[in-house]
């Protein structure tokens, strides 16, 4: 242990130092500590990560809008999370008359759960997870179906006509998309033969020349990327599909009736639940903390994993600067009658994939069966309206 | 161990019971709800660690929020004036309160003797292996079952003046 | 008492109030919730038999589960579509007022 490398051991610094702090306590204190070393840096880091966002998400979308963004809080702005964290922390918390007390309570509370317990599968670096279960990624779906019922939950509870109304969206939208998002990652498992999200990066960590062995480097593989991360986008309500707390329309949704630390319970756990969906999506398709080049794996395996995650902030970011929110009729025909077809034909063709032999055939015939139904099935979904600019009646 | 058994069997229990007894529906979905995962950790503690999270999966995110979804559509969440019982309800409790007791008496008086083995280790790759293998047919029947009862809903719940239009 | 036996008992009590409630509530959603608690009550009984069994490698019991929990997901969605149906003829679900076979 006192020989690695250098760069093994900037690698593993933490495992070594978990190690070293546990050689130091008592037996019998052994597995709590040991849990309370692992959980605890996931409750900084990701929370961290999250305040990190919001103002970049600020700044990013206000230049995308011609204007600053916050930048009156310390330089550029940047203390600006610290500012709505007092902020949020000192408001007045209150509870509709009308409202289910303890359903309208326990809500927020589930929701940040079910997204922090989301995380004890993810390997945030080499030998870096909190729970190695043989079951991980379906542990991960399992916890991601709770964020349903808190949503439900905060809605119901609130006892308002507009909250409802988010909840039934919101919750329609999480089971619509919950489909494509499950089917599109079963391809990695049939790839792997295996559950585990720790198995998954492991068999993503060969080089073949300079490449990674990545699964988003196939036809099967990307296609089931793209699928995933739309799906995803869906599921933490992130815009295009932000109907459930579209704010022309029904203000904010399931959590219009929430203020102070409830509220920023709710955005923090949106994020996290953001952050953890990118994170699967790495973990599975992206090589989890791999190095995209096999010249580059000096680099520490979490710095890895962590950069991949910003690349992903950074292209929600830009997806919700750039598209228009869609209709409720258009987001569910989008998610059953092309997201749908579409993951079940990329099951077949990752079949297809691993009987035909390894040559350029493989490529050909495994694009053609995406390529021909994507284009067909887009077809279906203009419904062979013609688009033309829109004329405004009483604008002009 | 047994520790565990008896607050994850107090949980499972207590949510059980509010889920039939409450009077708001939706209160007895979310009641259900706690009743199912704690089911799930009583699994998780057995060692079926799979069965554990598809119980969470199905039952927490599909079946609880099914019931939801049914209850809002049939506006059965408002106050009632009705009461929630049936008018058969002192059969239907004796008749259950017979039933569990001749189960418990059962229970009791067959000698089961369980060997004190370890918890024995089953992989998700095991369970797969016997999916395929030699569970093949069963597993086909019940895709069948999914279909047929995906579309049969669906039918059954369309409105019915869809398809004279 | 063995552990094999606080599960059954367990198993035994959930039933019994899954039974109650189906025999007893109003509201056909709620009878339905009492029929999957039944179900459930088995599916425990299916485990313990294989956690407590002679034969714990042959994964009868955790398969068993599995094919039980699908038929419940399948029973559920079908019992409500077909609540729903019953509540577009009716306008109601309480189970005392729909007593007529005749649509």
């Amino acid at each position: 242990m006192m020989h690695l490398p250098l760069t093994q051991t900037i690698d593993q610094i933490f495992v070594l130092s978990k190690a070293w702090i546990m050689g130091h306590v008592p037996v019998a204190f052994q597995p709590i500590s040991s849990a309370i070393l692992s959980v605890a840096p996931v409750l900084v880091v990701f929370p961290l990560l999250f305040a990190i966002t919001t103002v970049l998400e600020r700044k990013g979308l206000g230049r995308m809008q011609n204007r600053y963004g916050p930048n009156r809080v310390g330089p550029f702005g940047f203390w600006q999370p610290i500012a709505d964290g007092i902020k949020s922390l000192t408001k007045e918390d209150v509870i509709p008359r009308t409202a289910d007390q303890v359903v309208h309570f326990l809500a927020p509370l589930l929701l940040v759960l079910a997204a922090f317990l989301a995380y004890a599968v993810l390997p945030i670096g080499r030998n870096m997870v909190i729970a190695n279960l043989s079951a991980g990624v379906l542990f991960f779906f399992a916890i991601g179906s709770m964020v349903e019922l808190a949503v439900f939950m905060a809605g119901w509870s609130s006892h308002s006509k507009y909250s409802l109304l988010g909840a039934m969206r919101a919750v329609a939208q999480m089971i619509s998309y919950e489909i494509p998002l499950v089917l599109s990652s079963i391809v990695v498992i049939m790839a792997t033969g295996t559950l585990s999200t720790v198995a998954i990066v492991d068999a993503q960590t060969r080089y073949i020349g300079i490449l990674p062995h990545w699964y988003v480097l196939t036809p099967w593989g990307f296609c089931g990327f793209v699928l995933f991360m739309i799906a995803a986008t869906a599921e933490s309500n992130r815009s295009p599909f932000d109907l459930p707390e579209g704010e022309s329309e029904i203000i904010a949704g399931y959590y219009i009736e929430y203020s102070g630390f409830k509220f920023a319970l709710f955005f923090l756990g949106e994020y996290l639940g953001m952050f953890a969906t990118s994170g699967l999506a790495i973990t599975l398709f992206l090589g989890g903390w791999s190095a995209p080049f096999s010249f580059l794996t000096w680099i520490p395996s979490y710095l890895w994993f962590f950069l991949k995650l910003l690349v992903f902030i950074a292209a929600f970011i830009w997806v919700r600067g750039t598209f228009p929110r869609l209709r409720m009729d258009q987001l569910m025909g989008f998610a059953w009658k092309f997201m749908l077809p579409m993951s079940l034909l990329n099951l077949i063709d990752a079949a297809v994939w691993h009987l035909m032999p390894h040559n350029i055939l493989r490529w050909l015939v495994c694009i053609a069966i995406l390529a021909i139904p994507c284009f067909l099935l887009s077809l279906n979904l203009k419904q062979r309206k013609q688009l033309q600019i829109r004329t405004y009646r009483f604008a002009e | 161990m047994h520790a565990t058994f008896f607050i994850l069997a107090a949980l499972t229990i207590a949510g059980a019971s509010a889920a039939m007894g409450l009077r708001n529906l939706i209160h007895c979905v979310l009641a259900l709800t706690l009743g199912f995962v704690g089911l799930a950790l009583l699994y998780l503690s057995l060692g079926a660690q799979f069965v554990g999270f598809t119980q969470i999966l199905v039952y927490v995110g599909a079946i609880a929020i099914l019931a939801v979804f049914a209850i809002m559509m049939t506006r059965s969440a408002g106050p009632h004036p009705q009461p929630a019982l049936s008018a058969f309800w002192i059969t239907g409790c004796v008749i259950a309160g017979a039933t569990f007791a001749v189960l418990a008496w059962a229970i009791i008086r067959s000698n089961i003797a369980t060997p004190t083995s370890a918890q024995p280790a089953v992989s998700t790759n095991q369970i797969g292996d016997a999916l395929m293998h030699s569970f093949a047919l069963p597993l086909e029947i019940m895709g069948l079952l999914l279909t047929a009862a995906l579309i049969g809903a669906v039918i059954i719940a369309m409105p019915q003046n869809r398809s004279s239009k | 008492m063995t552990p094999l036996t606080g599960y059954l008992l367990l198993s035994a009590l959930l039933f019994s109030i899954g039974l109650a409630g189906a025999l007893t509530r109003r509201n056909a959603i709620l009878v339905l919730i009492g029929i999957e608690l039944m179900l459930n009550a088995a599916n425990l009984n299916f485990i313990a038999f294989w956690r407590y069994g002679p034969h714990p490698e042959a994964l009868t019991g955790i398969l068993f589960t599995i094919f039980s929990i699908s038929i419940a997901a399948a029973e559920a969605a079908v019992g409500l579509g077909i609540i729903l149906a019953v509540y577009r003829h009716h306008k109601t679900i309480d189970l005392d007022h729909i007593n007529t076979l005749k649509g």
